[in-house]
């Protein structure tokens, strides 16, 4: 068994009616706040920092750093990400409907941290029983007086509000996610200003954190950052949800301790994906969300450490890994996201909303034996388009990363699979078909 | 129908408390006007409108942004079929193709019986449950074609009544809290505990972040 597997943010997954505020605080539950509570606001802070806890919604910044850019003004506010959309994400969904009081808690901490004004949790909104048990453990925070006047009985007050999404990838990006919390369509800001930390909700600094990343919080606190950063190596600090998706025989979500783990690891272990249906052979490895370069079965030797995956051409992203064997029609897996991106650009940048468009066109008539062979040229032309250059990381032509991230899964298919695309334009068909 | 009734009015009302600009009310209102009626009416956007402070056009242009707000009737039922690629490498067209048939309507249109109106989503962040669906926003994965054809039998016997409610994600979810503390109160506090902290670090010496 991997060390401290499942043992600190999945620390309560085992448990029977581990969404109830019972259970909750016969398992430690809300001792991270009061143990922050005793502390100065800038003393969680520096925890914080010590933990050296990257982002877990898939950019990897630093938390804490990210914290102490919060620009000065008396009032500011907290929002928790919880919009999690990328393909084969699905690790907030769980601790938000697994471990609800969990994330309140975390959230109260954050909002000490930075001394928030208000802080709001945004939830996609198709997570219909999460929003219930979200509201739930919200309403029993207030209960016991975690929330509202005088928490605990210290000086600090708060209120938290649990806001629905409804329905738009581009909603977590940050900017987009706070356009939408306003009541407005989900369309990613100008940058400058690059954070919301300067310019946020209601045009007031403004800090947006993952739901896994502050649903760490609790165990930092109580622990220390020091325990926290004593596990994993160099940036890659303490231990990460990995979800596991695809082609694999235990598909399902695996909290490993940063770096010492590996692909092969994750996807072959007994004890964690078991590996692949029976006969079949590894493809390739989508890790990160669809918006990371794929890798292929001679690279899974690859730790898990958000540097080592980057060093490497591609990112950890959000920490999910969709595996595909030798059944899969690359070309067609290439087409179904490419077809997601168009379906999801928010349309205001032209390279974005027309490249994930055209691009989808031409997969498509590949994938159904109507392409040519100049379409290799001209869709890696369409990416050039998007991406100057097909770049890793992506040049940006556009307000937000969505448009950057439309190219990879094209390009990279067909520098992996040339031969795969060939047969379906020779052949007029798709070989797996 | 379309403007909201007393029971929701009250609900609506207290939404619009919890944001400092009431604009930011328009989506959870959108979700309340659905688990009354199944979509946006014409109606319900002149009241969330008027409840917002907005234009009908703004609540409009705003709604019209999402997949989940329906701009259109739908059935009983809206069934989300996902076909992102988690879902497609176990076989999520063929549970799409599956759900077509057995609910009796293609992707975007209802059945005659007006029971289930299916859909074609992206990915719904269950894919250790893959292929999965979503009956009104509850979960069901992994599902072949008998798991569908159980799944019809029990929504039309009732046998799931408990697990998906009809329409409106927000039809469960209540908030049972004090009243909001007021901005104004919050900023007080903010403003005495920064000056705290100012005097701490000063008195320290040092640039604590």
């Amino acid at each position: 068994m991997p060390s401290h597997m499942g043992k600190i943010v999945l620390g309560r997954r085992s448990l029977e009616n581990s969404h109830e505020l019972d259970t909750y605080l016969n398992s430690g539950g809300y001792e991270g706040l009061r143990k922050a509570l005793s502390m100065n606001p800038e003393d969680v802070v520096a925890q914080v920092i010590e933990s050296n806890i990257l982002g877990r919604g898939g950019a990897g910044f630093e938390a804490g750093r990210k914290w102490s850019m919060l620009k000065k003004a008396t009032r500011r506010y907290l929002v928790i990400n919880g919009d999690e959309s990328e393909p084969a994400t699905f690790k907030d969904h769980f601790l938000i409907e697994n471990d609800p009081n969990q994330l309140v808690e975390g959230t109260i901490i954050a909002a000490y941290a930075i001394g928030a004004s208000r802080a709001f949790i945004f939830l996609r909104g198709e997570f219909a029983l999460g929003l219930e048990r979200v509201q739930e453990a919200i309403n029993s925070a207030y209960k016991i007086g975690a929330l509202g006047r005088n928490i605990f009985g210290s000086t600090f007050s708060l209120d938290v509000v649990l806001h629905p999404g409804a329905g738009a990838y581009i909603c977590g990006e940050e900017t987009a996610l706070l356009e939408s919390l306003e009541g407005k369509r989900g369309f990613p800001r100008i940058k400058p200003p690059y954070f919301p930390a300067v310019i946020g909700l209601y045009g007031e600094p403004t800090i947006v954190n993952n739901v896994e990343t502050v649903s760490n919080l609790p165990w930092i606190v109580t622990n220390g950052g020091g325990a926290f950063r004593a596990l994993g190596e160099g940036r890659s600090t303490g231990t990460r949800i990995f979800a596991l998706s695809g082609q694999v025989k235990n598909p399902g979500l695996y909290e490993l301790e940063m770096v010492k783990t590996t692909f092969r690891d994750l996807i072959f272990s007994e004890e964690l994906g078991g590996g692949l249906r029976d006969g079949r052979t590894l493809k390739a490895v989508i890790p990160g969300g669809v918006s990371a370069p794929w890798i292929a079965p001679e690279q899974i030797d690859l730790a898990l450490g958000q540097d080592e995956v980057a060093k490497a051409g591609s990112m950890l992203g959000s920490g999910s890994i969709i595996v595909m064997d030798d059944s899969t029609c690359m070309v067609r897996a290439a087409w179904r996201i490419s077809r997601f991106f168009m379906r999801e650009s928010c349309g205001q940048c032209t390279p974005c909303r027309e490249g994930s468009s055209w691009i989808e066109k031409v997969m498509a008539r590949i994938e159904a034996g109507a392409g040519r062979e100049e379409d290799l040229d001209l869709l890696m032309d369409l990416c050039d388009n998007i991406v100057p250059g097909v770049s890793w990381p992506p040049a940006q032509t556009t307000i937000c990363v969505l448009g950057p991230s439309i190219p990879s899964s094209v390009a990279v298919g067909i520098r992996m699979f040339r031969d795969e695309f060939l047969t379906h334009i020779k052949e007029g068909g798709c070989p797996f078909d | 129908m379309g403007r909201f009734k007393q029971q929701i009015l009250t609900e609506a009302l207290e939404i619009v408390k919890l944001y400092p600009e009431a604009k930011s009310a328009t989506i959870p209102l959108c979700h309340l006007a659905q688990s009354v009626d199944g979509y946006l009416t014409k109606d319900a956007i002149d009241h969330i409108a008027e409840l917002t402070g907005t234009t009908p056009a703004e609540v409009y242009g705003t709604a019209s942004f999402y997949d989940m707000i329906q701009l259109h009737p739908v059935g009983r039922y809206v069934i989300g079929v996902c076909t992102n690629i988690a879902c497609m490498l176990q076989g999520g067209y063929e549970l799409l193709e599956e759900a077509e048939g057995t609910f009796g309507a293609a992707v975007g249109e209802t059945s005659p019986d007006g029971l289930f109106t299916v859909e074609e989503v992206e990915c719904l962040a269950t894919c250790d449950r893959a292929p999965c669906l979503h009956v009104n926003y509850r979960y069901f994965g992994p599902l072949n074609a008998e798991g569908v054809a159980k799944l019809k039998e029990d929504l039309i016997g009732g046998q799931l009544e408990s697990k998906v409610p009809v329409h409106g994600v927000l039809s469960r979810v209540k908030r049972q809290t004090p009243e909001l503390i007021p901005m104004d109160e919050v900023d007080n506090l903010r403003a005495s505990e920064d000056a705290s902290k100012a005097e701490r670090t000063s008195a320290q010496g040092g640039s604590n972040a």
